[in-house]
């Protein structure tokens, strides 16, 4: 029923969502985490009526205005591009994944905008209180997006709460609180959320070390890394440990993705961690270029089945498990799946063409035997692999997602001794003599922002070929139009984005420059 | 309460849902409007200033309409999202477009070191004012004149043109609501600027140009609609779901929907009075009954589509693929949950309308410009 796919339309789609994702996601962090700081600041102001903080305030509030903007313009073609580029999916799981969207609209969108307008040009229209409760609401309404558009995707990671239909050949919803508390849902927005509070307490910090090494604005420099640096602190904590939360999470509900950034292709029990790995550039297997061995690694013991599994002899299966099967830990063959998943789709066929022929007795037959539970658990849960004609198509890219992952996690580690750092120098007020501090923090903000993009990549490259976890591929997701229609749609976006980003960095650096006004 | 509810009566409260959110933002395109006039009716810098800052407040509502708009369609009609937004693919980027380089203007415009460039900027709210307008009534002309796809058995769509949806500006009645929406936005720009600036000469040129604004969006309108009501529709045989061209469709659903009728009538009343009280009586009020009138007019268009057993989105390269408020539909279980959630909507719509107040107290003059810390 679904013609080969040109794989070229295939990658042309996803690398314009790619695209518009990370683009999205250079300015939706800061967003996320400033609006906190900013209101924070406010509540000092209002509580304390110190006409510094409010300047303070001011200042970084102008900064975010240049950042909201752009991200939300970029933010509108994704929302689209579902429908745009991926119409087969939006009817296949429209069901599930449309209403995350409209709830965003309703609940976050207006808040944001009916806020934000107050928070910026009520100044002097609204009384103090009022102001700052807008200044919060802005901040709960952007926070709040987030919450959406991420179950949104931890669904596509974990699909949950839904049944098929055979008669609208789409999954349906049958349990909203499933799809809204998945865990996979609760780390994802607890993971991204704070990830985005640590870049934006590494923005603020970063500009005000370039104040004092400027020996400018030192008051507000001084003040804006003591609200960051806490802020920061506390966000970083919690980072790392929902990461980790994260980690197992994905260990259990995507094994190929976990192999993946792992780098591991044979399972094995107390498997180890690979603190670090280079990989070789030779290929190992002529089949799949995704697999390359390692030219160094070092490996410290056990750890992985402990991150894993919470138990340091646990068996974690790599690679070559999940496509070959592993009987001895009860690990089914990708073979096995494509089998399951292929009688899944020839009875939906049977199904649609008894419906057609108007032979409903055989129709309603192969419907109950469709819903039927057993052949759910045990058939269509593979539904997409009956769409997948080489297993080796199952794997995605290792190198990629290896690094990503471990780049994001040394990061992420170095961001909390990072603001221990920035504390311990602002309270013992050391931070204008030690300029080497200063140095590593303004060269810590693009750090902040490689690590948010490598946890993204982690997430998206590392669950390939799925739109779906095991039930859609990307190549039967996607909208049939020509490959380069896309293509030019996506030079187009990719040279507006370009140049709008660009506009935006050199505001940004002028403003900085300018600095706030006295 | 609402799982109570049979399908059909969700798909109908839904069908309403979705129209009033297309009303709304079609009025709030008065933004749009009013970015077409950025250099028509402010001669001097200050001038323009002062238009783009008391727009600038209020963009992000369009924006944010426009956004949910799509979720909730998304949501409850997912079937339209995937046809209409992957088919007519090029007339939707077309649009997204538009609103991408609208979005950082009024941001940047006025800050040192944007690159581009303060007219750059503005040239940029003047395409969003004139492409996002028209060729979103154009989309929405397509709801009455069919598109060019067919669904497979998997409800998968296939377009039939290789111009994806731009075939829509080959069928004139698709156009004429375009440009009526695209008219309407800018009269609508008008009579906001003449209900919020203080500045004489701006509100006298606005008043001027009313004039001009009106006519051809009466002329298209009025097109559209007679030839709304003469021609064709697309019925749907609400037992067995098969799609048949009926002649007077439209003008029929006019006739056994009266109170939807007369919501329409009583919305082009209000435009025009809106329209007509600024021209004649100098009142500074019409934006709100031209606003208030928008609305119901494009609600009621909206039910004129969907509602009565009608198709709302017709293929015309295979009547029986055509999406009607019934086989385009969410399920019952996923129309209650958002249902359960659009009970927020009035909570929403409330705080809006506090604060819009609020902030729109006093009138704009350029003496607030120069205080205010932030403008556009």
């Amino acid at each position: 029923m679904i013609e080969a796919v040109d794989l070229t339309l295939v990658n042309w789609s996803r690398a314009q969502f790619a695209l518009t994702a990370m683009y999205h996601w250079i300015f939706v962090p800061l967003t996320l985490g400033i609006t906190i700081i900013i209101a924070m600041m406010e509540s000092i102001y209002v509580r304390t009526g110190n006409p510094e903080w409010k300047r303070i305030t001011k200042f970084w509030m102008t900064l975010f205005g240049i950042n909201f903007a752009i991200g939300v313009a970029t933010g509108i073609i994704l929302e689209f591009e579902f429908g745009t580029n991926w119409s087969n999916y939006s009817w296949f799981v429209g069901d599930i994944f449309g209403a995350p969207l409209a709830i965003e609209g309703i609940f976050a969108f207006f808040m944001e905008s009916t806020f934000i307008a107050i928070m910026f040009f009520g100044w002097n229209k609204v009384g103090k209180k009022t102001h700052l409760l807008a200044t919060w609401l802005t901040a709960i309404g952007a926070n709040l997006s987030a919450l959406w558009i991420l179950v949104a995707n931890a669904w596509m990671q974990r699909p949950v709460g839904m049944q098929f239909n055979p008669e609208t050949a789409r999954n349906e919803m049958n349990n909203f609180w499933e799809v809204l508390f998945s865990p996979v849902a609760v780390d994802k927005f607890l993971h991204t959320t704070s990830s985005g509070f640590v870049l934006a307490a590494i923005f603020v910090i970063g500009i005000s070390a370039w104040y004092l090494l400027k020996k400018r604005e030192i008051l507000l420099a001084r003040k804006s890394i003591l609200i960051a640096s806490l802020f920061g602190l506390v966000s970083s904590i919690y980072l790392v440990l929902t990461g980790d939360n994260s980690t197992r999470t994905i260990a259990t509900t995507q094994p190929m993705k976990f192999a993946a950034i792992e780098g591991l292709y044979n399972g094995t029990q107390g498997a180890g961690l690979v603190a670090v790995g280079v990989f070789s550039t030779s290929k190992t297997d002529p089949n799949n270029e995704n697999l390359k061995d390692f030219s160094l690694k070092i490996e410290i013991p056990n750890v992985l089945s402990y991150m894993a599994f919470l138990d340091w002899n646990a068996f974690v299966p790599g690679v070559n498990d999940l496509i070959n099967g592993n009987e001895q830990h009860g690990i089914m063959s990708a073979y096995e799946k494509m089998e399951r998943g292929k009688l899944a789709v020839a009875k939906l066929t049977d199904f649609k063409n008894a419906q057609k022929a108007g032979n409903d007795s055989l129709a309603n037959v192969l419907k109950t035997e469709i819903m039927d539970k057993a052949f759910q658990d045990n058939f269509f849960k593979y539904f997409g692999y009956g769409y997948v004609d080489d297993p080796h198509k199952l794997i995605p890219s290792i190198p990629l997602t290896f690094y990503s992952f471990h780049i994001m996690v040394m990061l992420g580690g170095y961001f909390v001794l990072f603001f221990i750092l920035s504390l311990v120098f602002t309270l013992r007020n050391q931070l204008e003599n030690r300029r080497w501090y200063l140095r590593l923090a303004i060269w810590t903000i693009p750090l902040a922002y490689l690590a948010s993009q490598a946890g993204w990549i982690v997430a998206e490259m590392g669950r390939q070929p799925w739109v779906i976890q095991d039930l859609m591929p990307t190549w039967t997701a996607v909208t049939r139009i020509s490959a380069g229609a896309v293509q030019t749609t996506f030079w187009l976006f990719a040279l507006i984005f370009t140049i709008l980003l660009a506009a935006e960095v050199k505001i940004m650096l002028r403003q900085i420059k300018i600095g706030p006004k006295h | 309460m609402f799982e109570n509810l049979s399908h059909f009566a969700l798909q109908q409260y839904w069908w309403v849902i979705v129209s009033i959110l297309a009303a709304l933002f079609i009025f709030l395109t008065f933004v749009q409007g009013g970015q077409t006039f950025i250099y028509r009716i402010a001669k001097t810098e200050s001038e323009r200033s002062l238009l783009i800052n008391t727009l600038g407040r209020k963009w992000e509502f369009t924006f944010t309409t426009l956004v949910t708009f799509g979720g909730a369609f998304f949501a409850s009609f997912p079937l339209f999202y995937a046809t209409s937004f992957g088919g007519a693919y090029w007339v939707w980027l077309a649009i997204l477009a538009a609103f991408v380089i609208q979005a950082v203007s009024y941001e940047f415009r006025k800050k040192p070191a944007n690159l581009l460039g303060a007219r750059t900027f503005e040239i940029f709210l003047i395409l969003n004012g004139v492409l996002g307008t028209v060729l979103i009534g154009t989309a929405v002309g397509t709801f009455f004149n069919g598109a060019q796809f067919s669904l497979n058995d998997l409800n998968q769509v296939d377009w039939h043109t290789s111009t994806r949806g731009l075939e829509a500006v080959l069928t004139f009645h698709n156009v004429a609501l375009g440009l009526a929406v695209f008219f309407l936005a800018r009269a609508l720009g008008l009579l906001y600027f003449i209900f919020t600036v203080d500045h004489e000469l701006l509100v006298a040129r606005s008043r001027r140009h009313l004039l001009y604004n009106t006519i051809p969006f009466l002329l298209f309108f009025l097109y559209f609609l007679v030839w709304l009501l003469l021609k064709e529709g697309f019925a749907v045989d609400p037992e067995t779901g098969v799609v048949s061209m009926e002649k007077y469709k439209y003008l029929h659903n006019i006739l056994q929907m009266p109170v939807n009728t007369i919501l329409l009538l009583a919305g082009v009343v209000g435009v025009l009075w809106g329209i007509g009280s600024s021209l004649f009586r100098n009142s500074n009020k019409g934006f709100i009954f031209a606003g208030t009138g928008t609305v119901l007019t494009v609600l009621a268009l909206f039910i004129i589509a969907g509602f009565n057993n009608t198709a709302f989105y017709p293929s015309i390269a295979d009547l029986q693929s055509s999406l009607t408020i019934r086989n385009a539909s969410s399920s019952h279980f996923t129309l209650t949950v958002m249902s359960y959630v659009s009970l927020f909507i009035p909570f929403v719509l409330a705080y809006i309308w506090y604060f819009w107040k609020v902030m729109n107290r006093k009138k704009i003059a350029e003496s607030e410009l120069a205080e205010e810390s932030h403008t556009y």
